[in-house]
């Protein structure tokens, strides 16, 4: 008995002691790569914008969440616009944020949240600003501040290849998934019922409960459907009918500092040319 | 004030949204009783399964009533050992794939794996209230000529389900409240239906703190019924 008291004891030793040592290391690892990201994201945004360095904005001109810190909130399942590589978040919104904050001379985090959840974090200054191919739309105008726009985007369906939908006029009294609080999600119970739509919380479980046949057919947003169908055998692409939507980056209503700030280096961005440099590199011209 | 209004306002009169939560907490109420219904027949069965393994002498028990303990100790320890989230979501998206997303279906695989999660606590809870009864009354009915299974029936459930009642109740009211995460399957209840108008309204503070003041409501609703149900049963202690 004694002997196997020591044993456990002896064992839970080394179980804690190993936990100490891998936390550290992860700590040590996160840190890396977190910079490495960094660099990476800093490196196609000079790539792209040949030199930008020169007219940088100068830092502690606006006020944030967290001083010095450039607090990003997306959802990280909406390819190419924000999507995990390994354990940090990449695509089109993390590195136009990340030109964005060498502009204000700011660190950029990234939180990751359900889509549902960005505009009220945004209001209640949670994070800075909302960057997740979010389209201007009224509703969220009343609650959120929307700067100028750096990128289009239209609704489409995801259906799989075999389906019986073959344009928008089918979809009646179909099972629809969308992912919660897009302006899909809203067009579609608007036009189909609540009761027809699913929502998820995020685009990748709607096309998971598409691949297995529980819904129908998803509507999302054209860029994350391309990805989407990319990924997964036997899925194909139909338009919709609702119009050209334009992607904008949510910041509060009490900061008009900051989305001043962000115009300004918005605005430099697009006219040299490294926002579509982004835009080239993540979305393949058809 | 102002904004508040606005809030009360967007939330339960725009749209019709109320509804959101009318239908909420019928689903959350539909999902509660039914789970409770499947975990309590499931636990009672694994309780007297795993009492009577262990009250019985260890020359006189069967093999197949080992082996009925053992599928009930590995039941216990899976289902307690795992979240009821990723219960849900295996339930959902691996054993249950090919069940299309309606509504009835989501209702019953939420209705499935909470009641099967609920069974491994209630059959711990319901065992407990076995081992307190007094070997004594046991071995009074078999000594009256009671079979095992009648004096279990008449003799030592009844005194068991007084003891254990108010942990029973414990396990209904984290039911109640632990049906919030069917969210995720994109069920309807109660929470998504707050969720639901966060993301239309951008509102937080009146959706989220309506359905806290439901479930509150709820849970106090159950309380006092188990509190009255309580009472009742005592009654047989005051004479």
């Amino acid at each position: 008995m004694k002997k196997l008291a020591a044993v456990l004891l002896a064992g839970i030793m080394c179980v804690s002691l190993a936990a100490c040592g891998s936390s550290a290391s992860d700590d040590a690892a996160s840190t890396d790569t977190q910079a490495a990201t960094e660099e990476t994201a800093e490196e196609t945004a000079d790539d792209a914008a040949a030199d930008t360095e020169g007219e940088t904005a100068e830092a502690g001109e606006v006020t944030t969440v967290t001083e010095g810190v450039l607090t990003m909130g997306t959802n990280a399942a909406f390819p190419p616009y924000e999507y995990y590589d390994g354990d940090t978040i990449v695509g089109i919104d993390a590195e136009i944020a990340q030109a964005l904050a060498d502009k204000l001379g700011l660190n950029l985090e990234i939180v990751d949240m359900d889509f549902s959840s960005i505009v009220t974090a945004v209001q209640t200054g949670k994070v800075d600003v909302g960057i997740a191919g979010m389209t201007v739309d009224p509703e969220r105008e009343k609650n959120v501040d929307f700067t100028d726009s750096y990128a289009t985007g239209v609704q489409v369906i995801i259906v799989p290849e075999d389906s019986d939908i073959t344009s928008v006029d089918d979809l009646d009294g179909k099972l629809i998934g969308v992912q919660e609080g897009t302006t899909g999600h809203q067009y579609c119970s608007e036009d189909y019922g609540d009761d027809m739509v699913i929502a998820y919380t995020n685009g990748a479980t709607a096309v998971q409960a598409l691949l297995q046949g529980k819904v129908d057919c998803v509507v999302i947003d054209e860029q994350p459907a391309i990805s989407f169908v990319e990924a997964n055998e036997g899925l194909k692409i139909l338009d919709t009918e609702y119009v050209v939507e334009d992607y904008a980056i949510a910041v509060s209503k009490d900061n008009p500092g900051l989305k001043d700030a962000i115009n300004t280096a918005l605005g430099e961005l697009i006219e040299d040319g490294t926002v579509q440099g982004i835009l080239d590199k993540y979305i393949k011209a058809e | 004030m102002e904004s508040l209004k606005t809030g009360l306002y967007q939330t339960f009169v725009l749209d019709n949204n109320y509804q959101y939560f009318v239908r909420g907490v019928g689903v959350t109420l539909l999902v509660t009783v039914f789970a409770l219904i499947l975990g309590l027949i499931l636990g009672v069965i694994v309780a007297i399964i795993r009492s009577a393994h262990d009250q019985q002498p260890e020359k006189k028990k069967g093999i197949i009533l080992r082996i009925l303990n053992g599928i009930c100790k590995v039941y216990l320890t899976v289902i307690r050992g795992t979240p009821t989230l990723v219960q849900l979501l295996i339930m959902w998206f691996v054993i249950w794939a090919s069940a299309r997303a309606t509504d009835g279906n989501m209702i019953r695989c939420a209705i499935l794996s909470f009641g099967i999660n609920s069974g491994a606590y209630v059959a711990e809870i319901v065992r407990s209230g076995i081992m307190s009864i007094d070997k004594g009354q046991m071995e009074a009915g078999r000594s009256l000529g009671l079979n095992y299974a009648t004096t279990m029936r008449f003799i030592i459930i009844p005194q068991a389900f007084k003891n254990i009642l108010p942990a029973l109740g414990n396990e209904l009211i984290t039911l109640l409240k632990e049906t919030s995460v069917v969210t995720v399957i994109g069920l309807k209840d109660l929470t998504k239906g707050a969720m639901i108008i966060q993301s239309k309204t951008y509102q937080a503070f009146v959706p989220f703190f309506a359905i806290a003041a439901i479930y509150l409501v709820m849970v106090l609703v159950l309380s006092w019924i188990l509190g009255r149900l309580e009472r009742r049963l005592r009654q047989s202690d005051l004479r």
